[in-house]
């Protein structure tokens, strides 16, 4: 009485079918990645040692290590990070806990979604006019981190919303009855409990900022500069930029020489993300709903 | 379980929360129509009534916290201990001191026990003064000992307040809103979340505060009205239909629509 009937069959049929199927489209999608990761260690691999982190590019960056790049990516990221991040979660918290919702709102918020998507090279160009030539910061890391930023910013705002809103709104209505503020609410119980998710706003704006090439190359990063920076109004060599001259502008460069200079930027960005997921963990083992 | 035929702790005549005229909006739609209660102080009143029928939005709008939903219009005035709430020079956050309020689903904060219970003080506390450890212990220990959950919480009050059993939580929440010290207590179906012996806990409780706080509650229970209130407010449509005691609005209505109601013809 239990045995499966012709349509049951069909349907388990199917169900293979469209489980496989998009097992299938998972596995192409991770695909690339390991691939990447892949090539870039066993091409890469080879060239990384500590004098390759710690040297300057030599003969005419052919040979050498990337030392400059490598602490210019650091200062473009930091700086960037600083500009943006506190005013982004001031934007998300405005928008999520205090904006009425009208149609002034909504306007804000779909203007947001809609900066996510202006091309790099426009946010570059805008760089140009706005930090390096009327704000008169110079072709700098200022001026890069700042375009830098403005870019990321969209991306810190959503996710941080995102995060915001995650926080039930039974808590909120909790607080408020008992005569709190809204800004009491936000410092008491909004913003602890959605700190890991804002976290990981943050942890993508890292890895977008520091792989960015197109708004930092008119804006702050130099071509060849073989010596640390000391300020912000200094150029800078970046990760990003330095891998693409090497690719494409420099005759004679070793097979192995931007591989390596993508394996650093790859474990950089990583290893940045292992710091936040870490921290990530730890918070939400801390949650208390 | 005590009856409802038992005498208030001190009987009263003065009045906690009266309305007059009270009409309220949620943008165009409007919810409440020229709503006239006098509620008593001391007394446990319930307010019964089909969903949508506007209590619960009655109930949020006596402690103004229906006005964080931005697109909410009132007019009339409701007078909490013979103030007007809604006059001009009124501080919401005073009136939410005076009047507490329990939700539906309990919603202890994620924070320890400990925490919940000294949130609202730590609110209302003046900037820069500090709680003694000492006279914070004594708010938590009486508070956690008025709602009868001190004995099974007083070893693990540094322990997350969602870690307890809901009709424990929903007990907390009660005990929150007493170190302010409140008049009123609201409360919007403050049972319906719990199962058969978590409503008999809380009721219990609810019947224990009676006396010391003016108690206004919103139940889909009819049992729970009958055998928990003093008094007992029918709402339908946004009016109110019928306010009188309890016991005789159960036994006697005065309206037709009070009846229908109580004897589940809808609902």
């Amino acid at each position: 009485m239990f045995e499966a009937t012709e349509l049951n069959l069909q349907n388990q049929r199917r169900e293979r079918l469209f489980r496989t199927l998009f097992l299938a489209m998972t596995l192409l999608l991770i695909l690339p990645v390991v691939v990447i990761l892949a090539m870039l260690v066993y091409k890469g691999g080879p060239m990384i040692s500590m004098d390759f982190l710690l040297t300057e590019p030599t003969n005419g960056m052919t040979a050498g290590g990337i030392l400059p790049a490598f602490v210019g990516t650091i200062w473009l990221v930091v700086v960037a990070l600083i500009a943006s991040v506190p005013i982004g979660i001031a934007a998300a918290l405005y928008l999520s806990e205090y904006a009425p919702d009208n149609w002034l709102t909504r306007a804000i918020n779909l203007a947001v979604i809609n900066l996510a998507g202006v091309p790099s090279i426009v946010h570059a160009l805008f760089g140009v006019g706005a930090f390096v030539i009327f704000f008169r910061f110079g072709t700098s890391i200022l001026a890069a981190s700042l375009t830098l930023a403005v870019m990321a910013l969209p991306v810190v705002i959503v996710s941080t919303r995102e995060a915001l809103q995650a926080v039930p709104q039974a808590f909120r209505e909790a607080c408020w009855s008992m005569g709190a503020t809204r800004w009491q609410t936000i410092r008491k119980v909004v913003l602890p409990n959605s700190l890991s998710g804002i976290l990981t706003g943050v942890i993508l704006e890292v890895s977008r900022t520091a792989g960015e090439t197109a708004p930092i190359m008119f804006t702050g990063a130099a071509f060849f500069l073989p010596f640390l920076p000391e300020t912000v109004w200094d150029q800078t060599m970046a990760l990003s930029l330095h891998l693409f001259v090497i690719s494409t502008q420099v005759p004679e460069v070793p097979e192995a020489l931007p591989y390596g200079v993508a394996l650093v930027l790859i474990s950089l960005v990583l290893s940045m993300n292992a710091v936040s997921i870490a921290f990530r963990v730890y918070l939400r083992g801390k949650k208390k709903w | 379980m005590a009856e409802s035929t038992a005498l208030p702790a001190e009987p009263t005549t003065a009045l906690a929360i009266e309305t007059r005229k009270l009409n309220l909006w949620y943008g165009t739609f409007q919810a409440l129509f020229d709503v006239d209660l006098e509620i008593k102080q001391g007394i446990i009143t319930s307010l019964i009534g089909p969903s949508g029928c506007g209590k619960s939005t009655f109930l949020r709008s006596v402690n103004r916290i229906n006005e964080r939903l931005g697109y909410v219009r009132t007019t009339g005035s409701i007078e909490v201990l013979g103030f007007d709430v809604y006059a001009e020079n009124v501080e919401p956050v005073q009136v939410r001191k005076q009047v507490g309020m329990v939700f539906q689903r309990p919603n202890p904060l994620p924070l320890s026990i400990r925490d919940n219970v000294l949130f609202g003080y730590r609110t209302h506390q003046e900037r820069g003064k500090r709680l003694s450890r000492s006279a914070a212990d004594e708010i938590v220990e009486s508070s956690l000992r008025q709602v009868l959950l001190w004995d099974q919480v007083k070893d693990r009050l540094d322990r997350p307040a969602v870690g307890l059993a809901l009709e424990e939580q929903q007990k907390l929440c009660i005990a929150r809103l007493l170190p302010v010290k409140p008049s009123v207590l609201l409360m919007d179906e403050p049972c319906s979340a719990l199962d058969p012996k978590g409503t008999e806990a809380v009721e219990e409780l609810i019947w224990e505060l009676r006396g010391q706080y003016t108690i206004l509650i919103v139940t889909h229970n009819m049992a729970q009205a009958s055998r928990a209130s003093d008094e007992c407010i029918f709402m339908l449509l946004g009016k109110v239909i019928e306010h009188s005691q309890t016991a005789e609005m159960f036994v006697t209505p005065k309206c037709q629509e009070t009846a229908d109601y109580i004897e589940g013809r809808y609902g």
